[in-house]
């Protein structure tokens, strides 16, 4: 604990602390704050639309805007646009304020989102106008686009070990394990995805499986995990439940996570003993998911009358519970018996929102309501926080569970040798109820806009300090 | 200071190296050098100009183009094999079927007219289709150039007014379609579902040939509706009335009304092409179900057919089918 209090240091647990420093890191972080919410709110929209299409396929059907072209940039672009600007942007305020220092330079962040949205607008309409590079998912942006992503990469993390070096406590505080090691990580994914050689026929399906999963697990993951473990404790004015818990978790989800890929071609001709290690460390995964979803839980011991009046917490509280509930679903998923069945379906859908959308997205969320006010001490409406959360936790409820359902009703109809078409006509009510949550989380992202702009440019709301009383000033 | 700093995001970063070597890309340099399976071809240029429209296009976001060793997939085809993949770069194996599996689509529809048709307007032929259409890839002129062919869009689908020609990316997005057929590998399927595929001979039993006995068989009605559905009717349509020029009716075909079934279970068997039946041409191609069905299902299809649409004709046994079998084509 004592390294917990330490490497949080004293005057970074004051927002009211001011400096040039911090005026120039408040403004980064707006920075990519405003420039993640954009891509938030395109990459919705053009979800939102695509989800629209299961019900009208006729509907904008023209070359620009036809389905399979629309598909990636949905993805894309909150992969790599909405979800990894707000994440670097948290992890900016999240490394400077742990360590206690400056900033290295704010030139190289500049640079940084600078390259993070040149490589998200070429993406997009690369991938609009044709050009993609097969569709292989997450990494369909032609490849010089990737080197973009992956320069932005490497100038960030030069610029947090820079960072780093330079802190007060001899310590490395636990989120900044996890931010780095997500950064260093990230690069040998995007190397190893774009190198061509082995690329070919079978070759390139293993790195498929390998990429699909490692780009979501060793990048959104350790970032909103680094994240979760400062903005938890400094919204609840409290330490850590478990530091040691905290690098147990994070040396076997390194070990386990990388090698877990292959589970996405379960079935398929690649080695069956690469399928089967896939199978064994997806299991293996529930050591690091329930390790540090309990650390988090059990941080927030206690405290859980708060989570109402505080909606910071209420946002990391739904991200620690997706990432234990969509991580466990992630190993039953991997079972063959499971995949069986849900495999190709659209359960696998549901899955993916589970995790990006409550795991993640929540995350990030969470994050900015908790550190952005800090830094710029403006804050959002109580009433904006209230109604963007409702309304996107009700709107991803609705969009899980409906795939859920529906994923199954489509599996089981190909288990029982329907006719294909079956398959497409039991899902239709399931497409509608996806549509409706659709809706719900757009509408939240709106409000999402509204509650960013009194945060950075607007006039400052009512709602309390992010950080909540400290247990002996509540009792 | 420096020391703890290295040691960290050193190990992290050299264990992940480590891991990554040993489990992707060390199996994808192996993997690269996967030798061709027999009879598989890289493509002509014109399909792998197509493979570059279905890319561009997103296709394989709903169309997967592999096949399981699972029951469930039997009806795709057998299950792929790793020579299969020899010249498929970039890997097309996709992840979601919101559509049908495409690995054998050319042996299951090798018709170019239905395809045409099917990318202009899906609801022409299954109306139940959520594909979107492609109609970007056609033109409408008021006058069918020489060397075109104007695609046999049904009234009801068709422009008011001129005649749907396929565009260049058409024609090489249908040449690769038509080109997804799977190399046979005599004696190659499923053990049984968990235990991955096995080149060892499977028992007869699950051989699409002669199974059923002919001295048990009763007509099974919902079964052969079943099968219509799942074989016949993008072409021929569930209401039996085919599409006009493309695929001929069944509803009051002489071939399905003949008391003697010879013509229709050969053609069922060995599948047709540019027949003129009852006067009309039909430039549409129909595919040979020998492989794929056995004596009991296309009993029960031809059964079907028979007894549906106001049609009343008299009913075929397996051993019919399994005599025509027998004769070859």
């Amino acid at each position: 604990m004592a390294v917990t209090a330490q490497a949080l240091g004293a005057s970074a647990m004051d927002p009211t602390r001011t400096g040039g420093d911090d005026r120039a890191l408040a403004s980064l972080f707006k920075a990519y704050t405003v420039s993640a919410t954009f891509w938030l709110v395109f990459g919705t929209a053009v979800g939102l639309l695509l989800a629209f299409k299961f019900g009208a396929p006729d509907f904008w059907a023209e070359k620009y805007l036809t389905f399979g072209r629309l598909r990636p940039i949905h993805t894309n672009d909150v992969f790599y646009g909405w979800a990894s600007i707000a994440l670097v942007g948290c992890a900016y305020y999240v490394t400077v304020r742990s360590c206690g220092t400056q900033l290295y330079s704010i030139l190289l962040a500049r640079i940084g989102l600078w390259l993070f949205n040149i490589a998200a607008i070429a993406g997009t309409i690369a991938l609009d106008l044709g050009y993609n590079w097969g569709d292989l998912e997450y990494r369909e942006w032609p490849w010089p686009i990737r080197l973009v992503f992956l320069a932005a990469l490497v100038v960030t993390v030069w610029n947090l070990l820079a960072t780093i070096a330079r802190r007060e406590s001899k310590d490395i505080y636990l989120s900044n394990w996890y931010i780095v090691g997500g950064f260093l990580w990230t690069c040998v994914i995007c190397v190893v995805a774009i190198l061509p050689w082995y690329q070919k026929g079978l070759g390139q399906v293993a790195i498929s499986g390998y990429f699909m999963h490692n780009a979501v697990g060793m990048w959104f993951t350790p970032l909103a995990l680094g994240l979760f473990y400062y903005a938890i404790p400094k919204v609840l004015n409290r330490p850590i439940y478990s530091y040691a818990l905290g690098v147990l978790a994070f040396w076997t989800n390194l070990v386990f996570y990388p090698m877990l890929g292959g589970h996405h071609f379960l079935f398929s001709p690649l080695p069956w003993w690469l399928q089967t290690t896939a199978i064994i460390c997806s299991v293996g995964m529930l050591v690091p998911v329930l390790g540090g979803g309990a650390n988090y839980l059990l941080t927030m011991r206690g405290r859980y009358h708060g989570r109402i009046e505080s909606y910071p917490l209420a946002f990391l509280f739904v991200g620690v519970i997706c990432y234990v509930f969509g991580s466990m679903q992630g190993t039953v998923e991997a079972l063959r018996s499971m995949q069986a069945i849900w495999h190709f379906s659209d359960f696998t859908v549901g899955h993916s929102h589970f995790t990006m959308y409550g795991f993640v997205t929540f995350a990030a969320w969470g994050g900015i309501y908790a550190l952005l006010p800090l830094a710029t001490g403006k804050r959002p409406g109580s009433l904006g926080m209230s109604v963007h959360f409702w309304l996107a936790l009700t709107g991803v409820a609705i969009y899980v569970i409906a795939l859920s359902i529906g994923g199954t009703v489509q599996g089981l109809d190909w288990v029982h040798d329907k006719p294909f078409i079956q398959s497409v006509i039991d899902m239709k009510p399931y497409y509608l109820w996806r549509g409706v949550g659709g809706i719900l989380m757009f509408l939240s992202h709106l409000v999402f806009v509204w509650n960013v702009w009194r945060m950075t440019a607007g006039k400052s709301g009512d709602a309390p300090s992010p950080i909540m009383e400290s247990e002996e000033a509540a009792a | 200071m420096k020391k703890a700093m290295w040691a960290i995001f050193g190990g992290a970063l050299l264990l992940y190296v480590v891991i990554v070597m040993a489990i992707a890309v060390g199996p994808a340099i192996d993997l690269a050098q996967t030798p061709p399976g027999p009879g598989v071809k890289p493509l002509t240029p014109l399909q792998a100009e197509g493979r570059q429209v279905f890319a561009s296009n997103g296709c394989d976001y709903c169309h997967t183009e592999q096949v399981r060793p699972l029951p469930e997939d039997k009806v795709f085809g057998r299950p792929s094999a790793p020579g299969d993949f020899a010249y498929v770069t970039p890997e097309m194996l996709g992840s979601e079927r919101t559509g049908p599996d495409l690995t054998n689509v050319g042996n299951a529809k090798p018709s170019d007219v239905w395809q045409y048709i099917h990318l202009y307007d899906p609801r022409a032929v299954e109306p139940a289709s959520i594909m979107p259409n492609f109609k970007f890839l056609f033109r409408v002129v008021d006058k069918v150039p020489a060397g075109d062919t104007a695609v046999p869009v049904p009234p009801a689908f068709a422009p008011k007014h001129g005649y749907v020609i396929p565009t260049q990316k058409a024609k090489a997005l249908v040449a690769y379609l038509l080109s997804l057929k799977q190399a046979p590998i005599p004696g190659y399927r499923m053990n049984g579902g968990m235990g991955g595929p096995t080149s060892a001979a499977a028992p007869a039993a699950s051989a699409p040939a002669t199974s059923a006995s002919a001295g048990g068989y009763v007509f099974d009605a919902a079964k052969g509706k079943s099968l219509f559905e799942a074989n016949c009717s993008a072409c021929h349509q569930s209401t039996g009335e085919g599409i006009p020029t493309a695929f001929p009716p069944l509803v009051g075909n002489p071939a399905v009304e003949a008391d003697d079934p010879t013509l229709q279970i050969e053609t069922i068997l060995h599948g047709a092409h540019g027949k003129v039946i009852s006067g009309k041409r039909y430039s549409g191609t129909m595919t040979a179900f020998a492989s794929q069905l056995n004596d009991t299902d296309i009993a029960n299809i031809a059964n079907y057919e028979r007894s549906s649409w106001g049609n009343h004709a008299k009913h075929v046994t397996p051993a019919e089918v399994a005599a025509e079998r027998a004769k070859g084509n």
